[in-house]
């Protein structure tokens, strides 16, 4: 059996096995959990260290009628989704061991771990697809899994609410890329990733933009992206290690994933690529705004991968498949390794996520401390950590193509650097603002921050010698920028990080001034341009309307006006019709006689 | 063997021999006597399953003389239209009969009706003959008509006279179409029906059949035009029975009132009759008239499905929220089945094809889905008395498997792959975006506001606070456990490998587009 149905099917077995027969049996359900994606893990890098050489198992006939419907069941194996398979099990694998000790206690223990290997599995499934049912089909799946682990604390209302609201929103986005898909087959014939490029020529530009774009629509739900974004801060009621591995590092990456596994499609249309860069630099621009006014450990956090992931779907949109690329892989591992970083310290704090509850922490937990600071760096663009190689190709590529992108993405890339600076400033600098929970704080137990070292140790060599690039095109040599620019760069967040820590590197640190001198901006993005206001208003009145007069047309036009007309008809002419009939008949009765009576009529006179 | 060749006449009229017993056995046999009958119809059923040939077309015919006067015939048969149906059937209604195993009141006639209702299903998608056909297809109503009125929740007087006037006005445009028909041809067969349709002689015949009537009545009537009026007479008794908005609004409140078992029943085995009626006579039978009005028909699929959803979204009542799905649901079949007519000739085989299996597969997958929601309904109901939506809540926490179930069921409904709604949906799309570009947009609106009221009803159901009330109501029992596993096995099965469906009708689906 080739070892990618391992790979694949492995997390699936476990989150059969658990939900089925181990349920009951807590430590053993997280243990089959972990076995099973730390042995995808282990396989993957088999593949990797096979270089070059990789075989894509014969895929399997799933749906085959005919001519009819003709969907295979099949597993790409090439660099792209090597790459992304090392990333999905690695970084998953860390936050499985993590999640032990994270989720200890909780009641749902082992629900939440064969969900995360339900949603592992489904991740593996997006990567490895050949066509595009495939894709969609996983593509549902992680929004399942994802639905299921952010209303994992279901009881929560804002947690139901929130599960609800990703679902739907990114249900939004799965209507565009169905289009797309169709629209796509309806020119082409076929699904199939490898059959598609060959045929994409013959189809007319317009028709092409338009394919884009719709597919595109797939990726602005999943990735978050203006103007679906609003679900992913929501997400954050799941339980953190869900936030790190799905709302940070891998799922919502799968939208920058398929692009890139897709770009055959966009790279010819200037139209989509064009839509897609904006798009992109807008939603880095955005977020990273609003990431400034947030109170909110993991929030923060959110929006910053809001952010960053707009980076990525810029970089696709400037037709820079390998930077985007190479960002998606650094970012998951120092943005796994934030979440978990915060994760551990709101378990320090006794499940406190307000960051001005916070202070002085680094003497209580200097592990996570040193980790975290790793990962800000890393996140910042700082060199020499991972995020300073990636995010500059993205930031070089965007000044040789497009100056106005550029001067959004830099100007995302200093505000980055400084709520980051904000957030690590208040959080573990200046003095402890609760007493006693500072009092109480600890460092977490090795399970949790083994994974936290891993991850540093990854956010940091990440980038060097510019490995991922060379992985993903051995023959291409990586653009060379001139080095000037790359280190003209590093200005930008030392910027950012030197205002931050002006304002908020202090005993009594506080937004006041930053708020005083936004005035009427500071409310804005600390509503977050009131996107969720917006967007509950069209849903009360449009949707809610809409639903309101359908319930109205059924139940007083059809029901009363229409059918209560004809009723009252149908009653007078039966009350006439029983002056002419001697019994009580039904009438019903009286019906099936007159159709009787007409049958023998005809019959006769014929 | 003994059934040997009257395989199909076995498994219709085993139930009528089950209500019989039920008739002169005791009170606490009822049950059991019921359960085994339609145990039996079941093992019929998988025979004629295992015994199909994909490939072939009208299999385990049965045919006699049986009216001669009037050139009638006793005529059974399956093929790969019906065989799906019969399946189903067979699988729903014990499943049915198990929700109500505890039943208290009056159950020898309870029983008895529900074994009436499976011989009359049964007919339905056995009978080649309109005329018996239409004996069954009433026979489906008499008792669904009692066991409303009978076992029914608060309003159920209303509801079931609104079911049974709705429906047999309907049925009475369809007994007068045929009768016509049968005067122009002689034949009550739909067999034959659907040669003469094929072969042009049914045209021929009408018009014949309209001069002399016009002659005799001086009426002055064209053939075009009688045969529309024949086909829209056909159309509306099958409309309101799939239902097709805007014939729907029986179905909200029939299924609400309908105990348990009948709801599953009504939703997964009776709606399908109306739409097997589009497949079996008014596509073969009046192709022509169905591409002459297919703007409006593919108009009113559409409206079912999105109409439909954001009524659901509107519902407070569990129950009538669920039975709102079903006329959403069903739109996407007639959906694809409409699609069949859009374009005539033969271009667009492929995807005519694949809009009507699509269509058949969700056929299938709504009885299993929608008997599987009416059921979780009906356990709730039974422990609460009440379906009122804002009165629940948070049940996930003391009701886990029932969560499970439901959570799985809504899925299923919502289409999501890997599961058995997701491959008849798409199919149907995939059919129809390319003949009818502007209906597939605005159809596929349905898919989001499908997501909006079923993760509502869940989030509602289950999840946040629990009601004080509640919290010491019993989880799901062995027996409740055992339904839900059942239908849930063919939630996973079909939504993984639903190729046997497929292939079964695929067939039968190709001749149907062929005719166009």
């Amino acid at each position: 059996m080739n070892p990618v149905w391992i790979i694949l099917f492995a997390p699936l077995c476990a989150a059969a096995i658990i939900t089925l027969l181990t349920r009951k049996a807590q430590m053993l359900s997280a243990l089959i959990s972990c076995a099973a994606i730390i042995t995808g893990f282990v396989l993957t890098l088999q593949l990797f260290a096979q270089q070059g050489n990789w075989m894509s198992p014969e895929p399997l006939q799933w749906l085959v009628v005919d001519n009819i419907v003709r969907i295979e069941f099949g597993a790409t194996i090439d660099r792209l989704s090597i790459l992304m398979l090392l990333v999905v099990t690695g970084v998953g694998s860390a936050i499985h061991i993590y999640s032990l000790g994270y989720m200890k206690g909780d009641p749902g223990f082992s629900r939440f771990f064969a969900c995360l290997s339900l949603f592992t599995f489904s991740m593996l499934g997006i990567v490895l697809s050949n066509n595009f049912i495939q894709i969609f089909i996983f593509w549902e799946l992680v929004g399942v899994s994802s639905y299921l682990l952010i209303g994992f604390w279901f009881e929560k209302h804002s947690a139901a609410e929130a599960g609800k609201k990703a679902f739907l929103t990114n249900r939004i986005g799965d209507f565009g890329m169905m289009l797309g898909v169709l629209l796509l087959w309806t020119n082409t014939g076929t699904f199939n990733f490898a059959e598609l490029p060959a045929k994409i020529a013959a189809i007319p530009s317009c028709t092409l933009g338009l394919i884009g774009a719709l597919i595109f629509c797939g990726a602005v739900g999943k990735s978050a992206q203006f103007p679906l974004h609003v679900w992913l801060p929501d997400a954050m009621e799941g339980p953190t290690p869900v936030s790190a591995l799905i709302h940070a590092a891998t799922m919502v990456a799968a939208g920058v994933y398929m692009l890139c596994r897709v770009s055959f499609v966009i790279l010819p249309s200037e139209t989509a690529l064009t839509l897609i860069a904006w798009i992109g630099g807008i939603t880095a621009l955005m977020a990273a705004t609003i990431a400034i006014a947030q109170n909110d450990i993991k929030r923060i956090l959110a929006y910053s991968t809001l952010s960053q992931l707009g980076y990525m779907v810029m970089a696709v949109g400037l037709t820079g498949i390998t930077p985007a690329m190479f960002h998606l892989t650094t970012h998951a591992f120092f943005k796994a390794l934030l979440f978990l970083g915060a994760g551990s310290v709101i378990m320090a704090m006794h499940h406190e996520q307000d960051i001005w509850k916070m202070g002085g922490l680094w003497k209580k937990t200097p592990i996570t401390f040193a980790t975290f600071m790793i990962g800000t760096l890393a996140l910042a663009g700082v060199w020499p950590l991972s995020g300073f190689y990636s995010k500059d190709e993205i930031l070089l590529l965007a000044l040789e193509h497009n100056k106005a992108l550029f001067i959004m993405g830099a100007f995302t890339a200093f505000l980055t650097a400084y709520y980051m600076g904000r957030e690590c400033f208040v959080v573990f600098f200046g003095k402890p603002r609760d007493k006693h929970a500072y009092d109480h704080a600890h460092e977490s137990p090795w399970v949790m921050t083994l994974p936290l070292v891993f991850l540093a140790v990854l956010s940091i060599i990440g980038g060097w010698g510019s490995y991922i690039p060379h992985f993903l095109k051995p023959d291409e040599h990586a653009a060379h920028h001139d080095a000037w620019k790359g280190f003209a760069l590093l200005l930008v967040p030392a910027a950012g990080f030197l205002l931050s820590a002006k304002i908020y590197l202090k005993a009594d640190a506080s937004d006041a001034p930053v708020k005083a001198a936004l005035g009427r901006a500071w409310t804005w993005v600390e509503n977050k341009y009131y996107f969720d206001e917006l967007y509950a208003w069209i849903i009360r009145y449009v949707q809610g309307t809409i639903a309101m007069l359908c319930e109205l047309f059924d139940r007083w036009v059809l029901q009363r006006l229409g059918i209560g007309g004809l009723a009252g008809t149908t009653s007078v002419a039966g009350k006439t019709l029983r002056l002419l009939q001697t019994g009580n008949i039904q009438s019903y009765a009286f019906l099936f006689g007159l159709g009787v009576t007409v049958i023998i009529y005809y019959v006769v006179v014929r | 063997m003994i059934c040997g060749n009257h395989i199909l006449s076995w498994m219709t009229f085993v139930p009528l021999i089950g209500a019989a017993l039920i008739g002169v056995a005791g009170k606490s046999s009822a049950r059991l006597i019921a359960l085994a009958t339609s145990l039996v119809s079941l093992a019929c059923a998988v025979a004629v399953w295992a015994g199909f040939d994909p490939g072939a077309g009208l299999q385990f015919e049965e045919r006699f003389q049986w009216i001669s006067i009037l050139n009638i015939d006793y005529h059974l048969g399956v093929d790969g239209l019906s065989v799906t149906m019969v399946l189903l059937t067979a699988i729903i209604t014990p499943l049915a009969l198990l929700a109500h195993w505890n039943q208290d009141r009056d159950e020898k006639l309870f029983f008895f009706l529900f074994l009436l209702l499976q011989t009359g299903m049964f007919g339905v998608f056995t009978a080649l003959n309109f005329f018996h056909w239409f004996i069954f297809w009433e026979l489906g109503l008499i008792p669904m008509f009692f066991l409303i009125k009978i076992w029914g929740a608060e309003d159920r007087t209303y509801a079931s006279f609104k079911f049974f006037i709705y429906t047999l006005a309907g049925s009475i445009g369809m007994l007068l179409a045929f009768s016509f028909l049968y005067f122009a041809t002689g034949t009550f067969d739909m067999v034959e029906l659907r040669q003469l349709a094929t072969s042009g002689e049914l045209k021929a015949k009408v018009a014949e059949f309209v001069v002399g009537l016009n002659e005799r009545t001086g009426l002055g009537l064209t053939a075009a035009g009688f045969t529309t009026a024949l086909f829209w007479g056909t159309f509306l008794g099958l409309a309101i029975k799939v239902p097709l908005w805007p014939f729907h609004t029986w179905l909200p409140d029939a299924h609400t009132q309908a105990p348990t078992g009948g709801s599953m029943v009504l939703a997964a085995i009776l709606l399908k009759m109306g739409v097997y009626g589009f497949l079996r006579i008014v596509l073969p039978i009046f192709p022509a008239q169905i591409t002459d009005n297919i703007q409006i028909l593919m108009g009113l699929s559409v409206a079912s499905i999105v109409l439909g959803a954001f009524a659901a979204l509107a519902q407070t009542d569990f129950k009538r929220l669920v039975a709102y799905s079903s006329v959403n649901h069903m739109g996407y079949a007639m959906l694809g089945i409409f699609a069949t007519a859009a374009v005539a000739g033969p271009e667009y085989f492929d995807e005519k094809s694949a809009a009507l299996g699509g269509a058949m597969l969700q056929m299938f997958n709504h009885g299993i889905s929608s008997a599987a929601l009416f059921f979780m309904v009906g356990c709730i109901y039974e422990r609460t008395h009440t379906r009122n939506l804002a009165e629940f809540g948070g049940l996930r926490k003391i009701m886990p498997i029932y969560a499970g179930i439901l959570g799985v069921s809504m899925f299923s409904s919502l289409g999501l792959p890997g599961l058995n709604g997701f491959v008849g949906e798409f199919m149907v799309f995939k059919g129809v975006f390319p003949i009818s570009l502007f209906w597939a947009c605005l159809s596929m609106i349905g898919l989001v506001v499908t997501g909006v009221f079923l993760l509502s009803m869940m989030q509602k159901v289950c999840f946040e606070n629990l009601n004080e009330k509640w919290k010491s109501l019993p989880d799901l029992n062995c027996r409740e456990i055992f339904i839900g596993a059942v239908l849930m096995f063919f939630m996973f099965a079909l939504g993984v490998y639903p190729s046997p469906l497929l292939d079964a009708s695929n067939s039968a689906v190709k001749g149907l587009v062929g005719l166009f």
